[in-house]
């Protein structure tokens, strides 16, 4: 599924929306410890997390991963916005907890089946 | 030789012997010559170490171990008590929560002859509502010390929290750990960073577990950060 497509049928609130929103999901991670997304998060994957340091988009960048998505309604730094416009990294928000948007995005991206 | 990062019965995680009194004696066994007292967000027992260890000739110098907003530790150390103080107004602004003792523990607010002269209702274990770049430039405008605590350590340390050092970031020094060789560090994190080694202790015997030795003219704040600077023939010993 496109980054683009998700992004609309999960009602995302962009922040910094130029950038590859054509690009095709492989998948998501959730976590908050930069040091295990950049560990075990894969290329093209969604990131969901709750830090909004500016190290968030250099870890994007570094992993080659399709868009961040900060979780209740979370804002973006003003140093971590601006390195994302930058970089063109896709920085969206929502106001789910981690554990739903994790599930929702589970849920679109298989099918709707566990 | 200084152990900069101690706690004390302040944190609720320490153990309650870590009091002033007996911390001082410690220190005069284990032959410490400056402290750190780096309780979690607060200073509140840095002035009782003060009084007991300055009776033993150790110098302490007060301090906090910050939570900052993305839960990364950073040590804050001062030459003076107010600057600690102002600091903990500062923090204590901008924390949320009160301590739960039966979850968390208690956090005992100590004098210089290990009375109990009461409890800190703060949250102390929580992360304050400040970025990490905020905890720095408040310390640093208080001519403070800004080191990260167990820099090297995934839970709550700095590479652990956000992979790596953010650029621009106005740290003093590093605190690594004794599972981390000085040359390993050098090649993780660049040659640039002075290099301290503390014991994080929250008990009596962990107390200048690890240490660091330095070449200073007086047991000075400001000479340490010459120290740290390699500046004016003060350096790091080991």
């Amino acid at each position: 599924m496109k980054f683009s497509d998700l992004a609309n049928r999960l009602g995302l609130t962009p922040h910094q929306s130029q950038g590859r929103s054509d690009i095709e999901v492989s998948g998501a991670y959730t976590g908050d410890l930069l040091s295990d997304v950049m560990a075990y998060s894969r290329e093209k994957n969604v990131w969901v997390t709750c830090q909004t340091h500016e190290n968030i988009v250099a870890v994007a960048k570094l992993k080659n991963l399709a868009a961040i998505i900060l979780v209740n309604s979370r804002r973006p730094d003003e140093a971590t916005l601006r390195r994302a416009q930058e970089e063109s990294i896709l920085l969206y928000a929502t106001s789910d907890t981690a554990f739903i948007m994790t599930g929702r995005l589970y849920t679109l991206l298989n099918s709707g089946t566990l | 030789m200084a152990d900069l990062h101690i706690h004390t019965c302040l944190s609720p995680c320490a153990d309650v012997e870590m009091s002033p009194l007996r911390i001082a004696e410690e220190a005069r066994r284990k032959r410490l010559e400056i402290l750190g007292v780096c309780d979690h967000n607060s200073a509140e027992n840095a002035a009782a170490v003060a009084e007991a260890a300055g009776r033993l000739g150790i110098r302490v110098l007060p301090g906090m171990e910050i939570t900052s907003r993305e839960e990364v530790h950073i040590l804050a150390l001062f030459e003076e008590l107010e600057a600690a103080l102002s600091m903990q107004a500062e923090i204590y602004a901008h924390l949320a929560g009160e301590n739960d003792e039966t979850v968390f523990g208690p956090q005992i607010i100590a004098d210089a002859e290990d009375g109990v002269t009461g409890f800190c209702p703060k949250l102390l274990l929580n992360a304050a509502a400040l970025p990490l770049e905020g905890v720095v430039d408040r310390i640093r405008s208080r001519n403070g010390l800004a080191i990260a605590a167990h820099a090297d350590r995934e839970s709550f340390g700095l590479l652990g929290q956000l992979g790596f050092i953010p650029e621009g970031l106005a740290l003093d020094a590093l605190e690594i750990s004794a599972h981390l060789s000085t040359a390993e560090a050098r090649e993780r994190y660049g040659p640039a960073w002075p290099l301290i080694r503390s014991s994080d202790a929250h008990a009596l015997r962990d107390i200048g577990r690890a240490t660091t030795s330095f070449a200073l003219e007086t047991a000075a704040l400001g000479e340490i950060r010459m120290a740290l600077g390699g500046i004016g023939g003060r350096h790091i010993l080991s």
